[in-house]
């Protein structure tokens, strides 16, 4: 029998359940190790040879460098813990965030003081908002790929 | 006989505690924020509880992917507040309430509801931001705090029907202690929010406001809205809010007393990535 999962159709979306914990656990961890100072100055000092003393996927080890978050998540990341890398690059959780739409760190911080992102649209993949996956990247990085 | 005389409701945006960490409070963007806790603080020095039963969820601080319990009661005699990474909060150590979390460990699992007994934990912005909300920042927090720590990041998460349940029961379970003890509970978390992929950002008001009148009027039917709803609805974060239902749950209105007094109710869009709720109810 099949598991219940409802929440695949949420568009811009991961979920992040057993069994993207699953595939994410070293690369978690990994984020967790991040907690302490001295390991957060080690990894600051080498991120390369950090991370390879990790048995974690050569991909989820290029998500990290590239610090594309969205990345991470598709390969079991959670945020939570993804944060810790944020944390020590010295990024506010407002900043990670904005960094997965693609807008500005000005863009995102605006719509947030304008009330955030609706949820018209944004219920069901298919629909029309802006967070689907047809109107990726958001903001000045969608009006660079057009340029 | 000890006794739940309030419950607390709040948002626990670690970006509220950085604010006020490193005096910020007074800046335009977070003056309306605390400006909404005004009250809450006095209120707290004017009703100031015994213990505090604290409903929080940890951020991948205390407990990692080694270990993801679902319901985790801290019968400790004192937390630390954590290093999340970015140092840890210049605030006091918690004292716990080791005799009270005992006891209710013990009542509540035979009452069917499988806690983990915590004895060592660090605790993070999800307890420290709520009791600085409420408390401002005094030299030690003005009572002993039981931490309860809820999975709300690896789904599934409990469904709000076993919060509301689970809430019953810790109501049954502190009333068979027998010292006099006046005890809050708060229930923490939420309101709309979400934190990843391309639909960070999200906030909904009416879903955030339609929550608080049926948190305070109607938990029961609150409590069968299902995870999904609060996904699509309220954001991949926002399903926080199942927190509240335990909170709301231990209330005596839910075992047949009156209705709770709605002494303070506050919201405001935004804090960081969040939508800031807040209530505190009290039994009459």
């Amino acid at each position: 029998m099949s598991l219940d999962k409802p929440y695949l159709d949420v568009p811009g979306t991961t979920i992040f359940d057993a069994e993207q914990s699953r595939k994410g656990y070293h690369l978690n961890q990994f984020c967790m190790s991040l907690m302490k100072a001295a390991n957060r100055a080690r990894f600051k000092a080498n991120e390369r040879a950090y991370l390879d003393e990790w048995p974690m996927l050569e991909a989820q080890k290029l998500a990290v460098l590239a610090r594309d978050l969205n990345r991470c998540i598709a390969l079991g990341g959670n945020i939570y813990f993804l944060a810790k890398i944020g944390a020590t690059d010295g990024k506010s959780f407002q900043q990670m965030a904005g960094s997965m739409t693609g807008m500005s760190e000005e863009q995102y911080r605006d719509m947030m003081i304008a009330g955030g992102r609706s949820v018209e649209g944004n219920r069901v993949v298919g629909e029309n908002g802006d967070a689907q996956a047809n109107r990726q990247p958001q903001g000045q990085s969608k009006q660079k790929a057009s340029a | 006989m000890a006794k739940i005389t309030a419950s607390v409701y709040t948002s626990h945006v670690p970006a509220i505690g950085a604010a006020l960490d490193l005096g910020k409070s007074n800046e335009p963007y977070w003056q309306p924020v605390f400006k909404g806790y005004e009250y809450s603080r006095q209120w707290m020095k004017d009703n100031k509880p015994d213990v505090i039963f604290l409903v929080y969820n940890d951020h991948a601080t205390a407990f990692s992917l080694d270990m993801i319990p679902t319901f985790a009661i801290g019968c400790a005699e004192s937390f630390t507040p954590a290093d999340e990474g970015w140092g840890p909060r210049p605030v006091p150590v918690v004292q716990g309430h080791p005799e009270l979390a005992a006891h209710i460990a013990q009542s509540v699992i035979q009452q069917d509801f499988d806690l983990t007994i915590v004895n060592k934990m660090d605790v993070d912005h999800g307890l420290t931001v709520p009791l600085s909300l409420m408390c401002g920042q005094p030299e030690a927090w003005p009572c002993p705090v039981i931490p309860f720590a809820v999975n709300v990041v690896q789904y599934p998460v409990p469904s709000g029907r076993r919060c509301f349940e689970l809430g019953k029961a810790i109501r049954r379970a502190v009333e068979s202690y027998d010292q006099p003890l006046n005890v809050q509970i708060w229930g923490t978390g939420g309101m709309s929010h979400q934190l990843q992929g391309p639909r960070a950002g999200l906030i909904n008001k009416e879903f955030d406001n339609a929550f608080l009148d049926r948190l305070i009027a109607d938990p029961e039917g609150q409590a069968s809205m299902p995870h999904i709803d609060y996904v699509r609805e309220a954001g991949s974060e926002g399903i926080e809010l199942v927190m509240w239902l335990i909170a709301r749950g231990a209330m005596a209105d839910v075992a047949g007393g009156p209705a709770p007094k709605v002494a303070h109710r506050f919201y405001h869009v935004p804090a960081s990535n969040t939508a800031v709720g807040h209530l505190i109810l009290e039994n009459t």
